[in-house]
């Protein structure tokens, strides 16, 4: 692979007099000089620090005590504390969010899972009449806006009594979560060989047998990020949770958060220290299962 | 591709059997694939519950006059019916060309495309960018990627909160502009300047998606393209072109579809940014919202009706972008 063939220059390696040409000459694939490592590290640092810094001026921000430290953030320097922190879990509702948020989020994840399970398992290996309906389906409900959902959820949640209630919200959430884990899993499913199946068919299992007893085991890293992913987008929801739940008590994280800053007061320095509060296991468990997570997102897409 | 269920099914049934008639098929085709119904029988009572019933409700709002006045609602004790009435398309013939429809929906409409437009380019030019610039031999290579996509692993409704901090007269980016002698524009009132906010928070949020998509294609192209490329005498620049980019196409065409409709229906970015107080800067989606929560008295009908607006852009988008792989494909 080094001996390239190019009309242009066909100065011997040894020849000690070409010095100008001799390092792109020698160069191997994948080489690069040092200006190009150093100008790529230069890139990434940037980006990175472009990535990082509005997360670490929140920490920092989170820091500083007083109600206007954010607008003087050099002060924060000499008297850095925690106190927002235990103001914001000792006098604030935050473990009732907590509380609401993991109750909607759990209950989103598991509806999603248990129902989209078996129909991405259909979609990914049986043909049958509306297959194709069904996936295009699938795929527009992805792409619903809410505000085509939400006033005639918000009415017909109003007539149910449902309006400021867990059960409500989840049932708005799963309105995506379903359609959008059972295209996840269909991705996965995708991937694993069908020569399983077969196998399951000829020792004498139902369909419903190879799917349970065989694809499911298989298939828990896939069943796991699409867990993970509709409990990140139950979790992360703005515009439903904010206009069905009215009681302060029973707010979601997103809604909470927002009710630090509004017209008449903005704490700050509370809500900060809240966002950090909520960014740090969040993130950490992103970090544990991202990689799986872009695959599933991707797979599914192309194979209609 | 198909499984042993059908394919079995297909040989005992063979191609010599004559037609039978339409009732004879329906049982036919109900024994062949009654395993296949019954596994998407749950999804399909919740699509029919949760989204039909509702996207059909909302289509009916859409056609009659009704707001939080005039709908049923209960006050106290007391339960009030609903009065609104049945005023066919009239919201729609409003919406699209009654008066001030510019500033109602038009400019909106406008604004959603540039936004969108702009932000997935942005998106997926960075995200590649960054992709091509990790898919190398690199030290430190894993620290960069987990850097890159934190923007990714915190929810938006904190960093936009933080971006909100940072953009705000006094924030951190007019302290650093004025300081370099650059002019401090009001991020988050001017007009012009709410939108360019806009459009870089949200690039913030959504180029680490495109990142790691991009680079996970950028991983399943076969190295050796690019050998026999480089034998072929071709430029970094040719190589590019003709080997990086088409092999990305699959990865490409799914991650620009979701980039697009993500950032068509980008609803946080814009409504924890701004509230309700910039209208230039909202796009149809947070302009909707406005119109059926965040005003009083709440125009349910019109909301709606905007919805019912943008899922029919949506679909169409989305069923000529398919068109258009489709054929792309085929002549690929």
């Amino acid at each position: 692979m080094s001996t390239t063939t190019t009309v242009d220059a066909p100065a011997p390696r040894t020849d000690t007099t070409t010095e100008a040409v001799r390092p792109r000459r020698v160069r191997r694939r994948g080489e690069r000089s040092r200006l190009a490592t150093f100008a790529t590290h230069g890139v990434l640092s940037l980006a990175g620090l472009i990535a990082l810094f509005p997360i670490a001026w929140l920490i920092y921000l989170s820091l500083g005590p007083d109600k206007d430290d954010y607008l003087h953030p050099g002060r924060i320097l000499g008297k850095a504390a925690f106190s927002n922190y235990s103001f914001v879990l000792e006098h604030t509702n935050f473990f009732k969010w907590l509380q609401s948020t993991l109750i909607v989020s759990l209950g989103t994840t598991v509806v999603g899972v248990l129902f989209a399970a078996t129909t991405g398992y259909a979609v990914s290996r049986m043909r049958f009449p509306g297959h194709r309906k069904l996936m295009w389906i699938l795929l527009l409900t992805q792409a619903f806006p809410i505000a085509v959902l939400i006033v005639p959820m918000y009415e017909i949640l109003g007539d149910l009594g449902l309006i400021d209630t867990y059960g409500g919200l989840i049932l708005v959430y799963c309105s995506t979560a379903v359609p959008y884990c059972a295209w996840l899993l269909k991705g996965y499913f995708d991937t694993i060989p069908h020569e399983i199946d077969e196998a399951g068919r000829i020792d004498g299992l139902s369909p419903f047998g190879t799917f349970a007893r065989l694809i499911v085991p298989l298939a828990r890293p896939g069943l796991a990020v699409a867990a993970f992913y509709s409990f990140i987008t139950a979790f992360g929801e703005v515009a439903f949770a904010s206009t069905f739940m009215l009681d302060d008590e029973k707010y979601t994280f997103a809604v909470g958060l927002r009710s630090f800053v509004s017209e008449h007061d903005a704490q700050w320095n509370y809500m900060a220290a809240t966002a950090v509060l909520i960014a740090i296991p969040v993130s950490a468990f992103f970090y544990l299962v991202q990689r799986n997570l872009v695959t599933g997102l991707t797979a599914g897409g192309t194979k209609g | 591709m198909t499984v042993a269920v059908d394919s079995t099914a297909a040989r005992t049934r063979g191609g010599r059997a004559p037609r039978p008639g339409p009732f004879g098929r329906l049982r036919r085709s109900y024994q062949k694939h009654w395993y296949a119904y019954a596994m998407i029988a749950p999804v399909v009572v919740v699509l029919g519950v949760l989204v039909l019933y509702p996207l059909v409700r909302g289509f009916y709002l859409t056609l009659t006059d009704a707001d939080s006045l005039n709908s049923a609602r209960t006050i106290g004790v007391n339960h009030i019916d609903a009065t609104y009435r049945f005023i066919g398309l009239g919201n729609y013939a409003d919406i699209l060309w009654g008066p001030t429809a510019y500033d109602r929906f038009w400019s909106h409409f406008v604004w959603t495309i540039v936004w969108t437009a702009l932000c997935v380019a942005l998106h997926y030019v960075i995200g590649l960018g960054l992709a091509m610039l990790l898919n190398q031999k690199l030290r430190g290579r894993t620290f960069y990627r987990l850097l890159l996509i934190l923007p990714w692993a915190v929810p938006t409704f904190v960093t936009v909160f933080s971006w909100r901090i940072m953009l705000s007269d006094s924030g951190v980016i007019n302290s650093v502009l004025g300081s370099l002698h650059l002019p401090q524009p009001q991020w988050l009132e001017d007009p012009l300047f709410q939108r360019t906010a806009a459009v870089l928070v949200n690039t913030w949020c959504g180029v680490p998606f495109m990142m790691v998509s991009l680079l996970g294609g950028l991983q399943s192209i076969d190295p050796v393209l690019y050998e026999a490329a480089e034998m072929d005498g071709a430029n970094p620049w040719q190589r590019f072109w003709n080997v990086t980019l088409p092999g990305l196409r699959p990865v490409s065409s799914t991650v620009v579809l979701l980039g697009v409709i993500w950032t068509f229906n980008q609803f946080n970015v814009i409504f924890l940014l701004f509230g309700n107080t910039a209208p230039d800067a909202q796009i149809l989606v947070t302009w909707a919202y406005y119109l059926g929560f965040g005003q009083q008295p709440r125009d349910y009908a019109q909301s709606a009706a905007y919805g019912v607006l943008l899922l029919s852009m949506l679909a169409v988008f989305t069923s000529f972008y398919y068109r258009w792989l489709n054929r792309n494909e085929q002549l690929a």
